[in-house]
């Protein structure tokens, strides 16, 4: 039913991307351990088939939704965004996936819903940093409704022409390219459409640290390192940092979503 | 006790030059390692990790000569020079690995010392060893006195310092730098108890003398 996407999306940017290598072995996945290299390592135990979302809250047709079945209903695509984490490391990765606005017209979203959550799964004998990671599971994030609706927001399947390695948050991730990664969240189980803010992970952990929106911003700094510049991944030893862009370099196209925001306040 | 002889012939055997020697190589070797890509996709971070960790590791070694011989009669005491310079040495490639490979930008870096508390605190620990690498010398003993050996008790603090900036380093509370902190803190808290035990010998000495109480 999907047309294969001919050339390249207006939303994808034209700097290299990072190796497949890189993308799949450098993850921040708590439920897999805290190192970088603990997902690459552990979440081979993840089961992912079969997959399904429940979808729920504020919407028309709550209930649980198959993957295999969404992904015929939706139009798929290659995104190649920037990828800037909290931790102020940087990389370029195509994404495969569909836009998540697609998902939350299938479902139909009511009037009164303002905020969008979502949750990863948790699986104990699978997830070997259930237990070990002291985090309140499962891990929660949330967006606004008109981000999760703006058209640069995806729900990733797949990184280069591979399905989404399970490190990377098989088989379906949320992919916010203007918000730090950890907005990102991985191996989604649970949608739920609300009028409330939802509570998400490291905002409930440290609430002076990881505010609600966490948008990219150069100007406002983690109360414990600066987030002015990145160390760009793939570089090296002796890479350059680079300048971080408000935004992340999206500032074109979501900074109408924050006008008359303070985002220093709102971080 | 077998053991701990066999332990002490041993280490009396093997000359200090060695320590030093293999203490040298081994941030080189680090960073040869970085340098060639095997230390993974992101070696800046990778490279100042392990040099911390080393430099705590090596904290530990020394602060734990002392307990070793009083607990079990290992007797470690020749090496104890060569680890305190060499601490210095690994938290100092740890410290140059943060400026230049990793912060880069000197304005961010000053920024970063005064404005970061988990920075903060690694300079203060850092500075309180500087005074104590230069003064591990036989010349500044002499000269010292017993000054030397009040001097040498910021080491204390430097090994608690340490410990709190690797806790403050992670996003959340992680495994790795809780046990280092414990470990650190047994090494201290067992000097607290010996020197109480002490006082309390000394005391006990005098009051049987006298008989007061």
């Amino acid at each position: 039913a999907i047309a294969p996407a001919l050339g390249a999306s207006k939303y994808s940017t034209d700097a290299a991307p990072n190796t497949f290598d890189e993308i799949s072995a450098y993850n921040n996945f708590y439920e897999f351990g805290t190192g970088k290299e603990d997902p690459a390592r552990h979440a081979h135990q993840l089961t992912i088939d079969p997959w399904s979302v429940q979808i729920g809250g504020m919407v028309d047709k709550p209930g649980s939704y198959g993957l295999e079945d969404i992904l015929t209903k939706v139009s798929q695509e290659e995104r190649i965004y920037r990828f800037r984490c909290v931790e102020a490391w940087s990389m370029v990765i195509p994404w495969y996936g569909f836009e998540l606005n697609q998902l939350l017209n299938m479902a139909g979203v009511q009037s009164g819903a303002k905020y969008v959550a979502f949750e990863t799964l948790v699986r104990e004998e699978e997830m070997p940093g259930i237990r070990s990671v002291n985090i309140e599971w499962p891990y929660r994030e949330g967006l606004r409704l008109d981000e999760a609706m703006h058209p640069l927001t995806i729900m990733a399947t797949g990184i280069y022409d591979k399905p989404m390695p399970k490190q990377n948050g098989a088989p379906l991730r949320l992919i916010v390219p203007w918000k730090y990664g950890f907005k990102s969240i991985k191996s989604i189980v649970r949608v739920t459409l609300t009028d409330k803010q939802p509570q998400t992970t490291w905002n409930m952990l440290q609430p002076r640290e990881y505010g609600f929106y966490s948008n990219v911003n150069p100007q406002v700094s983690h109360p414990r390192w600066s987030q002015a510049t990145e160390r760009t991944i793939g570089g090296g030893l002796f890479a350059k940092r680079k300048e971080t862009l408000m935004f992340n370099g999206y500032e074109e196209e979501v900074a109408g979503l924050y006008t008359g925001m303070d985002l220093a306040k709102n971080f | 006790m077998v053991i701990t002889d066999h332990i002490n012939s041993g280490a009396r055997k093997l000359p200090i030059w060695v320590v030093y020697a293999a203490g040298l190589v081994w941030p080189v070797w680090l960073f040869y390692l970085a340098a060639t890509g095997a230390m993974g996709i992101d070696p800046v971070k990778a490279l100042e990790h392990e040099l911390g960790e080393l430099g705590l590791q090596a904290l530990i070694v020394g602060l734990a000569i002392t307990p070793l011989r009083a607990m079990v009669g290992v007797n470690l005491i020749r090496f104890r020079r060569a680890i305190g310079i060499l601490t210095f040495y690994f938290v100092s490639a740890h410290l140059l690995v943060w400026l230049i490979l990793d912060v880069q930008i000197l304005s961010e870096i000053w920024k970063d010392i005064l404005k970061r508390p988990y920075i903060t605190v690694g300079m203060a620990a850092f500075v309180l060893m500087t005074p104590l690498a230069v003064t591990s010398n036989s010349w500044s003993v002499r000269k010292l006195g017993p000054r030397w050996r009040k001097l040498h008790k910021l080491v204390y603090r430097t090994a608690a310092l340490g410990g709190i900036h690797y806790i403050m380093v992670g996003k959340t509370w992680e495994a790795e730098s809780l046990i280092y902190m414990v470990v650190i803190l047994a090494l201290l808290g067992w000097r607290v108890h010996d020197s109480r035990k002490k006082q309390r010998g000394r005391a006990a000495q005098s009051g049987s003398s006298t008989k007061l109480a």
